[in-house]
């Protein structure tokens, strides 16, 4: 036994007994602590913990395809990889930065930037750092999980426009929602969505986004998906069929390459839009991506307007074209009587100032058909004044113009067509009689649409019957408006139309097809006046060619309407090519079509099976099989 | 009255409560790592316990009178390895706590001094030899005590340091202090706190986030309160009966930080409830208590000395990762004792336990 413990046995009881006192009372508390958590705010805690574990991962529903009349895709969907970069662990992020410069390619500013960019956003929230993920960038990303788990790969649906810069203006594109759209959506939207932004995009933008599915995980700490709990699928959008005949597109986009300008064609009877233009375009396919900055601050300051669909944007001086208004307003209102001549010696003069004809040799003694068919400005003159402003006003809005038309398209334009309650209410004067001359012509304050014009001589040469242009093949609500026209009056002008093409000395004589009733007006129409561009020392580049053709002469199948925008050449010879082109494929396909029909038809009456057997081997091209042309 | 000591009077009551806690440790380890990288922690663990009983079963053979002859020899010995490991130690999560034994095998020495302040206190308490401690032994034990505290804080270990701390404080409890005394720590501790919150500019970043993670931690939900609220999360979607064994998703998803150590009562509680909770905690109620009633029962004032260090290095770490579990403490990364996976910690309490049965068995011995 030691020294120093020697004869010491007593033992403190009281306080040991009082240690053990205060040990119930700590493991008590404890108890209580836990009572408190487990059982008081069990359900708080529950839930905390399933919001832990479970995450929704959205699948993307793929936008719907966009299909030509005759089902051929123009647009569609395919699903791509995004490169999302996690930003919870800062330091991990750090690290990693320089090796995800170099295998995904990404400029260290342009990736310093974007998270510089989100640096307000949650930590929990990734950030997309690489929209459009190559095979290469999957690789990488796959190959180094275990080293870069800050890089996380999502598929998303991206748009594919087929034929690029086809179409572009009327198709539109789509982009990310703005923030407008998401509080105006009222929870429909989640940021980073992808809506349609412009042309058929927006407005069928509800028939062509699905809905997006959920996939419902179990995550671990470090965001691991372990398991799927469930998956409600993404429903995707409906396809829509437009209107748009691939093939004629294709020619019009080829004959308006390199020009700038609009080209719209209708079936007259319908109003189905088979080619629709716009020049100069972009490419929609860089907007289904992220665009960058620079490239729309490119495409919205452009001058030239790409992003601007003319053919139902751009309201210009319709020239001569507008005549065919005029000599309607004529015949119809019968104001002035159907044989009234009018002496053409190159030049009138009206109200004090002498207006030119576009002929300075002058047409001599010319009537109304001779007046359209050569285009004689002092023919127009004349009766312009015995009509006077408000009558041509009310042809011209009666027949379509001054109105938008109604076409299934975001922000069309109504174009202008003047009137004297018009300048009283804008300019607050009193019309000037003299700008009745120039209006006759098509010029002064008068503005019109590339598809207004095409309506309007679809207009005429029905009778009267304004259809609404449209572009979704199964539109039901096609709103057909009536400006009833007498016979005698459609039966001249639109011989008048035909004289245009097939009469010697005619503005689009050079135009004619054979076999076909192709009709038409030409226009051209001047920038600024004659006198002005003189004074300028301006040569050329200031007049916008225009071009309505159509045929058969009465009850359009087809009505093509084409501007060339800043050339110095007449309409006849700069946008009429562009129309005889479509018209002539219009025939040939439809021909071509008609023979084939021909030599698959059985000769005589077969069983109903067959019968099926054989109109399935010849799908007939829908619109155009009804009233064959001789 | 015996004249040999023998195996055979442990405490048998106590060593079956030991094994229904380490049971229960084994058992959550292996819940908590099954589905893991970690997978098959249980059997190191056990290793552990092996290690821990042979260690205990030969500190129980040793009289404890002679390892407290050895008390200053052992106290200079500890010192020397806690000045080693701060050399020559090795860092693993930003502190050195570790020497490397060979094998592979990291012994964490500041357990080893656990062990011998135990010892040394005892033996110092046991020489004072009065009901009423004097300033200077007051003093004396603070010195005694402190010296291993600083070389552990510098570390950094704030855990370990502070469990030293009630050994010195029951110890004194138990020799008597006379009220003035004990009213004047009290005051000092009330002005102190103050005064160290404000030199808490000088810990270590890692120690100045959890006490600011503690005190507000829904600031910083991915950080350090991240690991807090997870446990509570943990706990507290446990409710009354648990998810059932191998189910907490809070454990098997890694939502739990350490959860087959520090935080293995968080796993424990979700996954058996308010139910496992009080059974844990009631058996180590149980444990105290029949600590305490070895104190009560030994054959002198060594013995009672040596028993109530070991209760009070226990009972504290209980408290404090109980009430670090339910958020009532900052972590602080002391373990559970017996449950908490680890190889240096499991092996002290297995040795701690064993100078109670050292004392136990002989009781009765001349």
């Amino acid at each position: 036994m030691a020294p120093w413990s020697v004869n010491d046995q007593k033992i403190p009881q009281g306080r040991l007994a009082l240690f053990s006192y205060v040990s119930v009372v700590f493991i008590v508390l404890l108890l209580v602590g836990f009572w408190k958590l487990q059982v008081i705010q069990s359900g708080h805690f529950s839930d905390l913990a399933e919001r832990n574990q479970i995450r929704y991962i959205p699948i993307i529903a793929p936008r719907g395809a966009l299909l030509d009349r005759e089902g051929r895709v123009l647009v569609d969907s395919y699903p791509s990889f995004s490169i999302l970069l996690l930003r919870d662990d800062p330091k991990a992020l750090q690290k990693s930065l320089a090796a995800i410069e170099d295998g995904l390619g990404i400029a260290k500013e342009d990736l310093t930037q974007q998270l510089e960019n989100a640096r307000f956003e949650p930590k929990f929230e990734p950030i997309v750092i690489k929209p459009a993920a190559s095979q290469a960038d999957i690789a990488f990303v796959e190959s180094h999980r275990a080293d870069l788990p800050v890089l996380e790969l999502m598929m998303v649906q991206r748009r594919r426009y087929q034929h690029g810069q086809m179409l572009a203006n009327t198709i539109g594109y789509v982009g990310e929602v703005s923030s407008q759209q998401l509080e105006q959506s009222d929870g429909h939207y989640r940021p980073g969505d992808i809506v349609g932004k412009a042309g058929l995009e927006r407005e069928y933008n509800d028939q062509l986004e699905g809905t997006d599915g959920m996939r419902r995980v179990v995550v671990n700490s470090v965001g691991k998906a372990m398991r799927t709990l469930d998956n409600v699928e993404a429903i995707p959008g409906k396809p829509i069929q437009l209107t748009i005949d691939y093939d004629l597109q294709a020619i019009a986009e080829a004959d308006m390459a390199d020009k700038a300008g609009a080209v719209v064609a209708l079936d007259g009877r319908t109003g189905e839009v088979l080619v629709m233009i716009s020049r100069p375009t972009f490419d929609p396919n860089d907007f289904a991506v992220r665009i960058p900055a620079s490239e729309w601050a490119k495409l919205n300051t452009d001058p030239e307007t790409p992003l601007l669909n003319r053919a139902i944007q751009a309201q210009l001086a319709p020239g001569s074209v507008f005549k065919i208004v005029m000599a309607t307003a004529m015949l119809d209102s019968k104001a002035i009587p159907a044989d009234f001549h009018a002496f053409c010696p190159g030049h009138a003069e009206f109200y004090g100032r002498v207006f030119h004809c576009w002929r300075p040799a002058g047409h001599g003694s010319v009537d109304v058909h001779r007046a359209i068919v050569a285009s004689c400005d002092v023919f127009f003159y004349t009766i312009g004044k015995m009509l006077g402003i408000d009558r041509i006003h009310d042809y011209a809005v009666g027949l379509g113009l001054g109105r938008p038309t109604g076409v299934d398209l975001p922000s069309e334009q109504p174009g202008l067509i003047p009137s004297e309650e018009w300048v009283q209410r804008v300019y607050h004067h009193k019309w000037y009689a003299g700008e009745t001359i120039s209006v006759s012509i098509g010029q002064g304050s008068v503005t019109v649409t590339p598809i207004q014009l095409a309506r309007m001589i679809a207009t005429v040469a029905s009778g009267g019957t304004l259809v609404q242009p449209h572009l979704l093949k199964n539109l039901v609500t096609t709103k057909v408006g009536h400006f009833p026209l007498s016979d005698d009056a459609v039966e001249t002008v639109t011989q008048g139309m035909y004289g245009v093409i097939n009469e010697g000395g005619g503005t689009g004589y050079s135009l004619r097809l054979q076999n076909v009733d192709f009709s038409g007006k030409s226009g051209t129409a001047q920038l600024m006046s004659y006198e002005a561009g003189a004074k300028m020392g301006k040569k050329g580049k200031n007049t916008n060619g225009w071009f309505v053709g159509y045929a058969p002469r009465r009850n359009p199948e087809i009505v093509v309407a084409a501007v060339v925008q800043d050339t110095d050449l007449h309409g006849g010879s700069t946008a009429g090519p562009v129309v005889r082109d479509i018209v002539k494929a219009f025939y040939d396909k439809k021909n071509a079509h008609l023979q084939q029909q021909a030599a698959t038809a059985p000769p005589t009456p077969t069983s109903p099976a067959e019968h099926v057997e054989a109109a399935a081997a010849t799908p007939p091209l829908a619109g155009t099989e009804e009233t064959p042309h001789p | 009255m015996k004249d040999r000591p023998s195996t055979q009077d442990w405490d048998w009551p106590l060593f079956g409560i030991i094994c229904a806690i380490s049971t229960l440790g084994v058992l959550e380890v292996y819940s908590s790592t099954h589905a893991s990288a970690m997978a098959g922690m249980q059997w190191k663990q056990l290793m552990w316990i092996g290690i821990g009983l042979v260690g205990m079963f030969l500190i129980s053979r040793i009289d404890y009178h002679t390892l407290m002859d050895q008390a200053p020899a052992l106290y200079l010995f500890g010192l020397a390895t806690l000045l080693v490991v701060l050399v020559i130690g090795h860092s693993r999560f930003g502190a050195k706590r570790w020497v490397a034994l060979g094998g592979g095998v990291n012994l964490q020495v500041s357990e080893l001094m656990k062990l011998i302040i135990i010892v040394v206190l005892a033996r110092f308490f046991t020489d004072v030899r009065t009901d009423r401690l004097t300033l200077q032994d007051i003093f004396k034990v603070g010195i005694v005590t402190g010296i291993p505290v600083l070389l552990i804080l510098i570390q950094p270990d704030l855990g370990t340091a502070m469990v030293l701390v009630p050994v010195a404080v029951v110890g004194a409890f138990l020799a008597g202090i006379e009220w003035k005394h004990q009213a004047v720590a009290l005051v000092l501790i009330a002005l102190l706190l103050p005064v160290g919150w404000h030199m808490r500019t000088h810990l270590k970043p890692y120690q100045q986030q959890r006490i600011t993670t503690f005190l507000h931690p829904e600031e910083n939900p991915r950080g350090a309160g991240y690991q807090i609220l997870q446990s509570e999360i943990a706990v507290g979607s446990g409710g009354f009966w648990g998810k059932g064994f191998g189910k907490g998703s809070q454990n098997q998803l890694g939502f739990v930080p350490v959860r087959y150590s520090d935080f293995i009562l968080a796993a424990l509680a979700e996954e058996q409830g308010f139910i496992g909770v009080c059974v844990v905690l009631l058996l180590y109620l149980g444990l105290i208590l029949r600590l305490v009633d070895n104190a009560q029962k030994a054959k002198d004032r060594a013995g009672m000395y040596v028993v109530m260090g070991v209760t009070a290095i226990l009972g504290f770490h209980v408290l404090v990762n109980a009430s670090m579990v339910i958020g009532y403490m900052p972590v602080t990364g002391i373990p559970l004792p017996l449950m908490s996976y680890g190889g240096s910690a499991t092996a002290f309490v297995y040795m701690a336990l064993g100078l109670v049965m050292n004392v136990r068995m002989r009781r009765f011995v001349n």
